[in-house]
């Protein structure tokens, strides 16, 4: 057994580095770093058109693709030093969702046509899943896609549509059979965002942000070369793309990184004439986090060890899953305590640039425990596997 | 990165928990516990003929030289099967010790002894506390007064290997002395997991210059320490496995409102969070024994510290929920959850407690 990373892990971490302080351009990280969004159009497609320069565009591709056909080990130390460097996010959507969907059941013509595009950052994609009565019980989906001839007519509402906006691809489950019971009707779309009957619609939310969108299909007519797979599998489809994830899911860079500025704002803030961070009670706070972190990124390298063994996924997805999330909402939760009073000041108007972030990194990131599966439904999930009560 | 154990960690393991699959069943558990020692000699000499009695006593001493993953394993074992047997006291920490400060003559006296089952060791001296003893120079040696309080296993012991701050001096030093030794009382009782410890009284016991192990003993005893505190995080892990197991397994069978009560999601969710906890720990506990034996004192301390924050928080509340969802028979001390759960609760406060910890990665925070 050994915890560390081995001498070709210890230089592929350095080549990441090395590139990322080379090639990340500052204003985009400087952007990142002070939750400044107004770009992120630019710098979201910009970042990964440098990336793909490098063969670097598909961290969890395989080679014949276009990937780097890296590790599981290699994805998890280039995401990781990623964030700890403020680089900006790569889309998920097209490189974590729909590819692996096409690369597993789509046709020649879809892997030929979009996957290069995404690769490249030339395509933006985003996802249609949740409808307003269909969040957890996703598959209880209203919206319905309609055979005419070669194309399928696509009426009904998406919701939690994340950074649409600026999408030029949507991919969508529909119903396609509305007699079939509840999972077996569903198709998997691929949708032209600019097709007649699309409307976005941007949803406000508690931070003051626009992330999030409603997208109307009105007659929206789509040709049936965009199913991916067989007409009312797409559930099948959807399980697989959510099975994918498991270098990121826990996001221990990001919580790292938020952990470092939690600890320098604690040593400038000052309590009694002394810093925060020397306050007993604030110091255990931050410690216990600190070792909260330690013990899943440990858990982390376990699953990632495992799934190079090629050994069954368990319950760990989900275990990453929560426990990320609550991490990183509790250190959001200490930077807005060392803040106090201060955190009030919303629109910009507090003595430092911390102090609006640090109240919308807070309220932004209650979404953690909620999207990608709500933690409860995690919980349902390890339940499941370790407790073996249905079927 | 690799988190696979290899064929003489794997061996130790199951050879281990062959031993106590055969020949330490609950049933017997509960005779031995209900004994006259408390704990069972017949085990402890099969200990010794498995060989695990020399676990970490290096090869060169004649020993198997396990080290700290070896010793993790072992130790998964023993905390599975609850033994009440001085293995952590006498082959772990004072063996650790005494492989730490012992000069050749020394070791040779006590090494082979201790690997045989012959003779039983155990090190009164604990970080947490004040070393409590004053050695005073007496002719060539010294003579050692105080106290110690809470020491496992010390009132079967042969050796007590006990610390002492020298007299007008910052030297902390470690003496091996006979049990029986005139001027020292011994007041032996049950712990509340159902091991043993004692409170010891030193009134001017004459310990020759020969009984004293290496020189200064601050940085031996530490190392020994912290070796020992891995293998008891690997302990409570193994622990928190086995009651994780049973409450699983008795939320399944236990039926109430016609339905197995782990259909209620009340539950299920309490044990995913049992389960999360437990895979914590057990990542805390590769930490610590990754780390104990590292040359930074530093590295160690900081390891070890957040490995016990977080495995002593795992044995609570697996601990306590443990029993919660077992209702009324998880109150009983016919079934093993107790015994698991007491075991976990003794494990909170032993090589510091939660707090303790706690409170030193705090202070550590400032001053990095």
């Amino acid at each position: 057994m050994d915890l560390d990373f081995n001498a070709e892990e210890n230089a592929f971490r350095d080549e990441v580095r090395a590139f990322l302080k080379a090639h990340l351009p500052s204003e985009i990280s400087t952007r990142i770093g002070r939750g400044d969004d107004s770009q992120v159009a630019q710098d979201i497609p910009r970042w990964q058109s440098i990336l793909h320069k490098k063969g670097w565009g598909a961290p969890a591709w395989p080679k014949e693709f276009g990937g780097t056909g890296w590790t599981t080990t290699q994805q998890y130390i280039f995401e990781t030093e990623c964030a700890l460097v403020d680089a900006p996010i790569q889309l998920p959507f097209g490189l974590k969702m729909v590819a692996p969907v096409m690369m597993r059941y789509g046709s020649a013509e879809q892997q030929a046509r979009f996957l290069p595009r995404i690769l490249a950052g030339e395509d933006w994609w985003c996802q249609g899943y949740s409808e307003p009565g269909s969040g957890s019980d996703l598959a209880s989906l209203k919206t319905r896609a309609v055979r005419d001839g070669d194309d399928y007519i696509v009426n009904g509402q998406k919701v939690w549509n994340t950074l649409g906006q600026f999408a030029d691809w949507i991919f969508c489950l529909v119903r396609t059979d509305p007699s079939a019971k509840a999972q077996k009707g569903i198709s998997f779309l691929l949708i032209d965002m600019k097709s007649p009957g699309v409307k976005v619609q941007p949803t406000r939310l508690l931070d003051g942000s626009y992330e999030v969108n409603e997208i109307w299909f009105d007659n929206v007519r789509v040709p049936a070369a965009n199913r991916i797979g067989e007409e009312n599998e797409g559930w099948t489809y959807a399980k697989f793309l959510l099975g994918h994830e498991r270098t990121n899911i826990a996001g221990i860079g990001g919580s790292k990184r938020e952990l470092r500025r939690l600890k320098e704002l604690a040593a400038a803030h000052e309590i009694d004439g002394k810093p925060l961070l020397e306050d007993s009670m604030f110091a255990a706070r931050i410690a216990q986090v600190e070792i909260d972190l330690t013990a899943l990124e440990i858990t982390n390298l376990r699953v990632i060890f495992d799934a190079e063994q090629n050994k069954a996924p368990g319950p760990q997805a989900s275990m990453l899953k929560i426990r990320g999330t609550e991490i990183r909402q509790r250190i959001a939760e200490l930077q807005v305590e060392v803040l106090g009073a201060d955190a009030l000041a919303f629109d910009g108007h507090g003595d430092s640039d911390d102090v609006p972030r640090a109240m919308a990194d807070y309220l932004n990131l209650r979404k953690l425990s909620i999207f990608g599966g709500s933690n409860e439904i995690q919980r349902n999930i390890i339940a499941q596997m370790i407790l073996r009560l249905r079927g | 990165m690799d988190f696979l154990f290899n064929d003489e960690q794997q061996m130790l393991l199951e050879t281990t928990r062959r031993l106590i699959a055969k020949d330490y069943t609950f049933a017997h558990r509960m005779k031995v516990r209900d004994g006259s020692e408390g704990w069972s000699r017949d085990t402890w000499a099969q200990l010794a003929d498995l060989g695990l009695l020399a676990l970490t006593i290096p090869e060169d001493d004649g020993g198997i030289g396990a080290g700290p993953i070896g010793a993790m394993l072992v130790s998964n074992a023993i905390g599975e099967g609850l033994l009440l047997e001085p293995f952590h006291a006498s082959a772990i920490v004072a063996t650790q010790a005494i492989v730490q400060l012992a000069s050749d003559e020394q070791r040779a006296q006590w090494l082979p002894a201790l690997a045989s089952g012959e003779t039983l060791a155990v090190l009164a001296h604990d970080a947490g506390k004040n070393i409590g003893v004053i050695a005073t120079p007496d002719g060539n040696g010294w003579k050692l007064s105080g106290e110690k309080r809470a020491v496992y296993h010390a009132d079967a012991a042969d050796l007590l290997l006990v610390s002492a701050n020298l007299k007008d001096s910052d030297e902390v030093a470690l003496f091996a002395l006979p049990a029986d030794a005139e001027g020292i009382t011994r007041q032996g009782y049950r712990t509340v997991d159902d091991q043993r410890a004692a409170n010891l009284d030193f009134n001017d016991v004459v310990a020759s210059a020969e009984t004293r192990l290496g020189t200064d003993a601050t940085e031996g005893l530490q190392a020994a320490l912290d070796f020992g505190l891995a293998a008891l995080c690997a302990e409570a892990v193994g622990a928190l496995d086995r009651i994780l197991a049973a409450t699983i397994e008795y939320s399944r069978a236990r039926n109430q409102f016609g339905v197995p009560i782990g259909s209620f999601q009340a539950l299920q969710h309490r044990m995913a969070d049992m389960l999360m906890y437990v895979e914590q720990a057990r990542s805390m506990s590769y930490l610590a024994a990754s780390r104990c034996t590292d040359v930074d004192a530093d590295v160690r301390r900081v390891a070890l510290s957040a490995a016990k924050v977080s495995i002593g928080q795992a044995a609570r509340f697996v601990g306590q929920q443990a029993v919660q969802i077992h209702g009324g028979m998880g109150m009983t001390d016919e079934l093993d959850v107790s015994h698991y759960f007491k075991r976990l609760t003794a494990f909170e406060l032993r090589g510091g407690t939660t707090d303790a910890h706690l409170r030193g990665l705090a202070r550590q925070l400032s001053s990095r």
